[in-house]
């Protein structure tokens, strides 16, 4: 099923699409781009908000509310804790990224990237239409992962349990005091 | 609505964490963009999940793997850049270079 | 306290739940209870003993030795009730708990209380017992004495969880274990880098082997589409054609290559001997109970696969078992000759005598084999720890810094001697009967279609021969002619005497509950009870009395010539070396021509060539092998980080070089190195891409 460019533009669905994809890309531009490295954290809030809502907006609940909660509520609060931990310069700082010499091969670096998987997924799927869904229950996800995914579950969470030992092994002072 | 862009605004996000991870100076920062990178393979996974209507939501039970690795990752790449900053007294991603051959 | 009721009433429920199933096996005459319901006790006791001796043990009474032998004793005393119960009315049950259920596969755990594992059960924990009770003595004042006790009550669980497993999967468990557990305990004295070589050793070879096991168990278990033992002895016993029959080759010779390692089987075998360097009580259970027997009780476990009555499974691989047992038996023997340190002897003499139960597994001698097994376990751990008891006494593991402690250790010298006896096999002790069994059963399977047994069999009295030899010249060398160590060597204290007569006793009787014609239990208590593990097995009915007659003159006349040869000349270290060296004292020489006919005759070509070439081939071919695959992978390491350091810095440098001539600007992009990297694989990335588009 394809979809001409003028229908495209009829849907509700994609005006929301829309909306969503505008702030996503803008706040991943500015989480990269930004002097200030409190707003670059800020905006990686935003992009990562834009991409959990396309998620509802696909109909996957469950993963959507997990960026959320994840994201949003942890790793957002870790970065900002290793920031003020680490004295990263706060406030209007020039010095966060390198200088132009690197920014441009980087900036074209990207850009042949982007226009080499672009022009990929054009090619391949155009205009593909996704067919009309229905959101994913989470009781089905919830089922599927005790049972058919249970083996990389039960390794995600050894990874976990290695990280969290890794992280308290990094982190704890050694030098001996203990007070 | 089409499978494609999703996987524009994908690709758009992944370039930009990549360009992120390469101009960034400051190792927190870097990290943040490494984010922005699995945000985009995340949508990516749960958009081609949609579109194949995968009766086993194989994409969306993987993106919540990788939610999950994500926040491993920055827990422990948070506790590294503590110790380095403990060591160096700096995060700037300049610094490190004992990684020379 | 609830969680553990209902726990306890989970396993009363399954246990019941899977009676039921078992029920097709309850015949007249079998039994079951709750005594043999509550069989796990003999699984869990040692490992949960285990983990309390690790937080608790330094602060107990006998620093934590007290608690391993209390639980370890609990299991010989409820090995020894159920043994006693399948004796007199024969023990049939498997119950089990699911611990999980993913998708529709059951992942199960389980307690087999049937006549084989019963055995194990009896063995473990009275050999274990006695051995516990020694170490008491032997560690008094080691350095890590609760850690020590901590690995070998993991060890003696460990080998319970292997053998009390209804399915594949817990055995591998039990099978991991009792390897992990026997790596902590051969580097126990770790502060010596060559222990610290021979638990690497000892760990690497066997994780080869259990590398076959594992793909074994997977194809078995894929083909029957389950990991039962029950499920696929069964599909076995009906002779269906079908996945199983179409891999059995494969499977049944990737879990025999795992059974050759645990059990120590040429050319797997070189882990063994080096596993000495863990403390002689260790030594002691690794070679007679634990660890060593579980290969041959893999076999004895799948016996009805590799017997194959119906000739669609594992009967291929059942002439490769009896070769590789063959081999193993003989050319082993030769390499106790040559040894100075009595626990090289004895550990090459295990091998031998593993060879010969593996060769009677693969000739379809199920009980002989299993018998041996069970003999095996009580004199070799006997000899160990009285070689044990003699290097505490010497401080030396070589037998050229011994000699005449007859007279300072009478007890460890009559005790070593009664495990001689049944080792080499004479007549009444334990050894006569179950390798006579052995023999029997080689004859037999070889008059009934299996022409290799043929062979084997002669391999094994030519190897009854030798085990008489060494035998001889370890008991000539180290108890008899006159002491050469250091100090007064005394007699070691009630602690490890005291197990040394206990073994002692079971060593000399313990080959009576088999003897053909006239009672034979063993036969009834492990191969009719359970019709699913005998199945298919050939007893010998009576004496095979030419082939008893032909051994025992065989085996006398080496203890005859050994003792030529060792005893009277084990007088000083001097004139036993002129064997060796020769020519140096030609007068003596002369007076002794007889003697020098059997060294020119006898001694040099089995000493001189036919041993010196096993252990060469032994030292230099596999050990070889070994070493080369290690010198291997430190090449191609070392060819990585030369191709990192000259290609991949060579091409940095080669970039830099140009761009810098050109300018420098793409030099000055790269500043940060790691994002550095992170750009190049990109660009790597996007490079494959396009070429993959272009292409």
């Amino acid at each position: 099923m394809t979809v001409s460019i003028a229908d495209w533009f009829k849907e509700t669905a994609n005006w929301v699409f829309i909306l969503l994809a505008i702030p996503t890309l803008l706040g991943a531009w500015r989480t990269v781009t930004s002097n200030n490295i409190v707003r670059s954290v800020l905006y990686l809030v935003v992009s990562l908000g834009g991409a959990a809502a396309m998620f509802l907006s696909l109909g996957a609940a469950f993963v959507g509310w997990t960026v959320v909660l994840v994201y949003i509520g942890a790793v957002i609060i870790l970065f900002l804790i290793g920031i003020m931990i680490t004295r990263a310069p706060l406030g209007m700082k020039a010095e966060l990224s390198h200088a132009s010499n690197v920014r441009m091969p980087a900036a074209l670096l990207s850009l042949s990237m982007f226009v080499l998987v672009a022009w990929g997924l054009i090619d391949a799927f155009s205009n593909t239409a996704i067919e009309p869904f229905e959101p994913t229950p989470t009781s089905d996800i919830a089922n599927l992962i005790f049972s058919r995914f249970v083996v990389p579950f039960e390794v995600v969470s050894i990874v976990l349990l290695a990280a969290l030992i890794g992280g308290i092994a990094l982190a704890r002072r050694d030098d001996g005091g203990g007070a | 609505m089409t499978v494609v862009q999703f996987a524009l605004v994908g690709t758009a996000l992944f370039s930009l964490g990549l360009y992120g991870v390469i101009t960034r100076k400051n190792a927190v920062l870097v990290l943040a963009s490494v984010e922005l990178m699995l945000a985009a393979v995340n949508i990516n996974l749960v958009a081609f999940d949609v579109y194949l209507q995968d009766p086993l939501y194989s994409g969306q039970i993987f993106s919540l793997f990788i939610i999950a690795l994500a926040a491993a990752e920055v827990g422990i790449g948070i506790a590294i850049i503590l110790m380095i900053y403990r060591n160096r007294q700096s995060a700037d991603v300049d610094e490190l270079k004992a990684m020379r051959g | 306290m609830h969680l553990l009721a209902s726990f306890a009433s989970q396993i009363i429920l399954a246990a019941e739940e899977h009676g039921g199933e078992a029920g097709h096996a309850a015949e007249p005459g079998i039994t079951s209870g709750v005594l043999v319901e509550w069989a796990w006790l003999i699984v869990v006791v040692p490992l949960v003993a285990a983990f309390l001796i690790a937080f608790f043990g330094a602060k107990s009474k006998f620093k934590g030795w007290l608690m391993a032998w209390l639980s370890i004793g609990f299991v010989a005393v409820y090995g020894t009730v159920l043994f006693v119960m399948n004796a007199t009315e024969g023990v049939l049950y498997s119950g089990h708990v699911n611990i999980a259920t993913i998708g529709s596969f059951e992942l199960e755990w389980g307690w087999m209380v049937d006549g084989l594992s019963i055995m194990m059960y009896f063995l473990v924990g009275v050999v274990g017992f006695l051995v516990f009770t020694y170490a008491k003595g032997y560690m008094e004042g080691d350095v890590r004495f609760t850690w020590f006790f901590v690995s070998f009550s993991l060890f003696a669980g460990g080998m319970l969880v292997l053998v009390s497993a209804p399915n594949l999967i817990q055995l591998i468990v039990g099978w991991e274990l009792v390897g992990v557990a026997s790596y902590l305990l051969i580097g126990h004295y770790w502060e010596d880098f060559a222990n610290v070589d021979a638990a690497n050793k000892a760990f690497m070879v066997n994780k080869v082997a259990d590398a076959a096991l594992f793909i074994g168990a997977i194809i078995m278990a894929l083909s029957v589409q389950s990991f039962r033992f029950d499920d696929i002895i069964d599909v076995v016993v009906h002779g269906e054609a079908g996945p199983l029959s179409q891999y059995a080759f494969w499977a049944g010779l990737m879990i025999f290559i795992g059974a050759m390692g645990k059990s120590a089987q040429f050319p797997l075998h070189v882990w063994l001997p080096d596993a000495m360097a863990g403390p002689t009580p260790v030594s002691a259970l690794m070679h007679a109970a634990t660890m060593v027997t579980a290969g041959v009780y893999l076999l004895g476990r799948l016996f009805p696969f590799y017997i194959d009555v119906s000739g669609l499974f594992g009967g291929d691989v059942r002439n490769i078992i009896i070769v590789i047992g063959g081999l193993t038996l003989f050319l082993t023997g030769f390499l106790a000759i040559v040894q100075d340190d009595i626990k090289k002897v004895l550990a090459y003499s295990t091998v031998s005598q593993l060879g010969y139960m593996v060769a009677a597994m693969g000739a379809g001698a199920y009980t002989a084999g299993l018998f041996h097994l069970f003999t095996h376990a009580f004199f070799k751990a006997l000899l160990f720890l009285g070689a044990g008891s003699v290097i505490h006494a010497v401080h030396s593991n070589n037998m050229s810094d011994m000699g005449g402690l007859r007279k300072y250790m009478p007890r460890t010298f009559w005790t070593f001697v009664v495990g001689t006896l049944a080792l080499i096999g004479i007549f009444p002790f334990a050894g006569f009967f179950s390798k006579d069994e052995i023999l029997a059963s080689m004859q037999y399977a070889g008059a009934h279609g299996q022409g290799v047994a043929n062979f084997i069999l002669v391999l094994g009295i030519l190897g009854a021969f030798v085990t008489a030899f060494y035998m001889t010249r370890a008991v000539a060398l180290t108890f008899f002619g006159e002491y050469k160590g250091h100090g007064e060597p005394h007699e070691s204290g009630p602690w490890m005497t005291w197990p040394l007569i206990g073994l002692g006793v079971f060593a000399a009787i313990g080959g009576w509950v088999n003897i053909p014609g006239v009672y034979t239990g063993f036969t009834e208590w492990l191969a009719t009870r359970n019709p699913l593990t005998g199945m298919g097995d050939h007893h010998a009915e009576s004496f095979n009395w030419p082939l008893v007659f032909i051994t025992s003159g065989i085996v006398i006349l080496s203890v005859v010539i050994g003792w030529r040869i060792y005893g009277k000349d084990a007088e000083t270290q001097a004139e036993r070396d002129s064997f060796r060296i020769g020519g140096l004292w030609p007068l003596w020489q002369n007076l002794y021509f007889i003697d020098e006919f059997y060294m020119r005759g006898i001694v040099r070509p089995i000493k001189g060539a036919i041993a010196q070439a096993v252990l060469w081939f032994d030292m230099r071919v596999i050990d070889g092998v070994v070493n080369g695959i290690g010198l291997g992978a430190i090449k191609v390491a070392d060819g990585v980080r030369s191709a990192d350091e000259y290609v991949v810095d060579g091409v940095y440098n080669a970039t830099g070089a140009a761009t810098g001539a050109s300018g420098g600007v793409l030099r000055r992009t790269f500043t940060g190195r790691i994002q550095q990297y992170a750009a190049f694989s990109f660009v790597g990335v996007i490079v494959i891409a396009v070429l993959f588009i272009v292409l």
